[in-house]
């Protein structure tokens, strides 16, 4: 890209591409495939598990609420951003990736203190999930009642 | 074998969400946030034409622990307590049912908070 060239939204984006580290798409996806399989496995072991006590539903409540606490303690010990360095989407998307989302900025801001650094830094991403999560469920389950479902 | 067999498919579906959600990463480069939020509205949606049910019927952990099973798991829920008590449950269900998962979350993030010193990133 010559140098005197007009830079406007578009084409800055199209250079930032071009000059990002090109990590193989195909090894990428491989080891997110492998990561997120695991942890989803991991989570069906503690299913099986909880479901010696509790009926399958809580079951399943239990196991991913064990994940996220695992996922919590992880990022605390710094283990869980080295997996999400070579795992992407793999150690993203399973809701262990929520906790490290949840966990990773409170820990980070904590010098803030425990008002405006823990307690509000911790929402960064978690914010945006609960509130999409929550509005759309209400919007779902209005037109539900509506339309009869 | 039938355990053995739900591991198999535990692995095979959670994995290949997770395998769908990269190559959106590689093509779009979206952020982490934008992600969970795609996934969470896809589970969500999915769930409102009662097509996630069968998935999570089918492959037990591996359709309910990626984001999407979140989705799912809050529109489940509020539509079963509006079915029950009209509006008023629609406006609790989704939270109820995912109150777990979210206390459990906030509750360690303030413990690893309390717990832990804030490392240097290392790249």
């Amino acid at each position: 890209m010559e140098a005197n060239r007009e830079i406007t939204r578009e084409n800055y984006k199209a250079y930032v591409f071009e000059k990002m580290p090109k990590s193989s798409h195909w090894k990428n996806m491989f080891w997110a495939f492998c990561i997120g399989g695991v942890i989803c496995a991991i989570g069906q072991a503690f299913i099986y598990l909880y479901s010696l006590w509790f009926n399958m539903q809580d079951a399943s409540v239990l196991a991913s609420a064990t994940l996220v606490f695992l996922a919590a303690m992880m990022t605390g010990f710094g283990i869980y951003d080295r997996i999400g360095r070579f795992a992407g989407a793999g150690s993203t998307i399973p809701i262990t990736g929520f906790s490290n989302a949840v966990v990773s900025p409170a820990l980070e801001f904590r010098a803030e203190g425990f008002i405006y650094g823990v307690g509000a830094k911790m929402f960064l991403v978690a914010g945006p999930v609960i509130v999409n999560g929550v509005t759309i469920s209400v919007i779902i389950a209005l037109l539900t009642l509506i339309f009869g479902g | 074998m039938d355990v053995f067999l739900m591991f198999v498919k535990a692995f095979l579906v959670g994995g290949g969400i997770c395998l769908i959600g990269q190559i959106i990463i590689n093509y779009t480069h979206l952020t982490n946030g934008k992600i969970l939020v795609l996934f969470l509205i896809a589970g969500a949606i999915l769930e409102g034409f009662g097509l996630y049910g069968p998935l999570v019927e089918f492959a037990g952990a591996g359709a309910s622990v990626p984001i999407s099973g979140f989705g799912y798991a809050l529109v489940r829920g509020a539509v079963q307590a509006a079915k029950q008590d009209g509006v008023y449950g629609a406006l609790t269900g989704g939270l109820a049912a995912c109150a777990t998962g979210v206390s459990i979350a906030i509750v360690s993030g303030y413990l690893v908070a309390v717990l832990f010193r804030p490392r240097t990133k290392k790249n």
